[in-house]
């Protein structure tokens, strides 16, 4: 009799939050129909998904396509006015600038989240504290390639022992970013570490090496908090750890970024993109953290949304 | 018409037997124009001296050496296990071994080949490297070691089973002349069974060999995905077949040089194994004669 109450109660429990659902969906703005067009950046475009997907809960005829052309191949897309939106992991540079003056397209640049780099290092590892960016720029650029091999050869009073180094490969994002911000410059690296795009492979190597030393994206450090110990960067003031909040109020520094998206000015005269953007503001910092990056403080979103409406605004006629 | 049936027959049974040899040299023409593509680039000096392996990064070298290094590292380590086990076996087997017992556990052993070796490679990674952790405290998480062992016991039955069957195969009366000389059963075994059977057991060992060259899943999940060259089992490493794979699974572009690296290391596994082959091959045919 009790397991009947309890099926029943949760029966009418399922009813009832699925009839909320669709109420909050007739409730909304008239139904839209259309197409947007979103390319750019892999490391953008979890979130730029998860919007997209709860979006389509909402209007479910409102088509969107999501590419993975990188930040630039993005760029170059939106400069000839082939999309609508942009993903891009770092702000848009002169070059795609003018390409898009060629083309009259104005844009708006918006600020969606922020990614952070982890350092991490076995739980075992006794010695390591903290890095300096110049130490970590030592053991990752080119130069070191089959010369930095020891812990001593960074900081004397560490171990004369190899020194087994993880991190992205070059494929990806990550591995960008990480080289941009250590090294100097994107995609210059050493080549004798494990590198791989699986970062299940990289939490596994660095938890089973005491030796181990590597770098992958905060998201995957969460979800392996336990396995790993994560080390702190000394950003020229002090040893900072990447936290939801030294990351937002950007003090963890250079391994910390902003995420951006691109709104062309054309676009905005179509209500479904409005309506797209509106939504992608309003709940990327709930997404943002779903899919492993953090949030921007609650003030900055609501400034990104009256940028926007006044883009719209100036762009209307 | 029956005359047409039969033709039917032959022609279709020819065309199945073309087919598989045309596969075969379609595959070593693509694999021979990719890998040609490559050395223009590439001085085929430096590919086989340069002792760094980096093509995917911004110092770019082109040495097979530290790949070259891995994969005979890894497969030496599984020669050692399967080796003197799958040869225990196979000398139990049919010299000791009552006639049921051997015909239930043969199939027993073979089912070793069949476990997937995607699982075995899991099963190095997470069981296998931790046990042996216990006892190397430098031992990384991963190594040649421990996917050398476990490929090891996934060759077994190629040693076993071949080396068995031609232990078998050796004509009774050597074994009985032996006796009659008033050998033991482990003189017998040892000093007159194992020689006769020798080519037999070294054919084996040629495709248990083979076999470990071009085993990918185990090391692509165990050994690591550092290329370096060194002969330290400790530590990680990169085999032909895993940089394969790394490639395969990236976003290198098609048709650049990057991604011309994996025709010639594949070019160079296939000339390996391909080599293996034929030896072994050869050396069947030579012990064929020899007793018939």
């Amino acid at each position: 009799m009790k397991k009947l109450v309890f099926i029943i109660s949760l029966a009418i429990v399922a009813v009832s939050c699925g009839e909320k659902k669709e109420q909050k969906a007739t409730s909304e703005t008239a139904v839209l129909e259309g197409t947007i067009k979103i390319d750019g950046s892999s490391t953008v475009f979890p979130v730029t998904e998860a919007v997209a997907e709860e979006f389509r809960t909402a209007q479910p005829k409102v088509k969107v396509t999501i590419g993975v052309s990188g930040t630039g191949g993005g760029f170059k897309k939106f400069s000839r006015g082939e999309t609508n939106l942009s993903n891009a992991s770092r702000p848009i540079k002169d070059k795609e600038k003018a390409a898009c003056a060629e083309n009259n397209i104005n844009y708006l640049e918006l600020e969606v989240a922020y990614d952070g780099l982890a350092v991490l290092v076995n739980p075992e590892n006794d010695w390591v504290d903290n890095f300096t960016v110049e130490e970590l720029k030592k053991i990752w650029e080119p130069a070191a390639q089959g010369v930095i091999m020891k812990w001593n050869q960074i900081r004397p009073e560490w171990p004369n022992e190899e020194i087994h180094l993880f991190g992205p490969g070059v494929a990806s994002g990550t591995y960008d970013y990480f080289t941009e911000a250590v090294v100097g410059k994107s995609g210059s690296s050493r080549g004798d570490f494990t590198a791989s795009e699986d970062d299940h492979v990289l939490v596994q190597g660095i938890v089973g090496d005491k030796y181990a030393l590597g770098f992958f994206g905060l998201a995957y450090y969460s979800e392996n908090k336990d396995k790993l110990s994560l080390i702190g960067v000394h950003n020229g003031a002090e040893i900072v750890k990447p936290t939801l909040e030294t990351v937002s109020n950007g003090t963890y520094r250079p391994l910390s970024r902003p995420l951006f998206l691109y709104v062309n000015s054309t676009s905005v005269k179509s209500p479904e993109v409005i309506e797209f953007v509106n939504f992608y503001i309003d709940n990327a910092a709930e997404l943002s953290q779903d899919v492993g990056y953090i949030p921007l403080p609650s003030e900055l979103y609501t400034k990104q949304k009256e940028n926007f409406n006044a883009f719209v605004k100036a762009n209307k006629k | 018409m029956r005359k047409i049936k039969e033709l039917v027959i032959e022609k279709s049974l020819l065309t199945s037997a073309l087919v598989t040899i045309a596969i075969t040299f379609g595959i070593i023409a693509v694999l021979a124009f990719e890998a040609f593509q490559f050395f223009t680039e590439v001085s085929i000096v430096d590919f086989f001296t340069d002792t760094q392996w980096t093509p995917l990064f911004t110092d770019k070298h082109y040495g097979i050496l530290p790949l070259l290094s891995g994969t005979f590292l890894t497969s030496f380590i599984a020669i050692s296990v399967a080796l003197p086990v799958g040869l225990s076996i196979s000398i139990y087997l049919s010299e000791y071994a009552p006639k049921s017992f051997r015909k239930t556990v043969k199939p027993l052993l073979e089912l070793l080949a069949a476990v997937p070796s995607v699982v075995y490679g899991f099963f190095a990674l997470i069981v296998v490297t931790p046990f042996l952790q216990q006892f190397i405290p430098g031992l990384a998480g991963f190594n040649s070691l421990s996917a050398g062992i476990v490929m090891g016991i996934m060759i077994i039955p190629f040693v076993s089973s071949i080396s068995e069957d031609a232990l078998y195969a050796v004509p009774k009366d050597l074994k009985e002349a032996s006796y009659g000389m008033g050998a033991t059963k482990l003189q017998t075994a040892f000093k007159v069974v194992v020689p006769a059977a020798s080519s037999g057991i070294i054919v084996s060992i040629i495709l248990a060999i083979s076999r470990a060259i071009g085993e990918t899943m185990i090391v692509a999940i165990a050994a690591g995905q550092q290329p370096r060259l060194t002969l330290d089992p400790t530590v990680p490493v990169e085999t032909i077949t895993a940089f394969i794979v790394q490639v395969s699974l990236g976003d290198v572009q098609h048709g650049s040089i990057e991604y011309r690296t994996i025709f010639a290391a594949g070019i160079t596994l296939f000339v390996l194994t391909f080599l293996l082959n034929t030896l072994s091959y050869r050396i069947r045919k030579k012990y064929q004669e020899k007793y018939e």
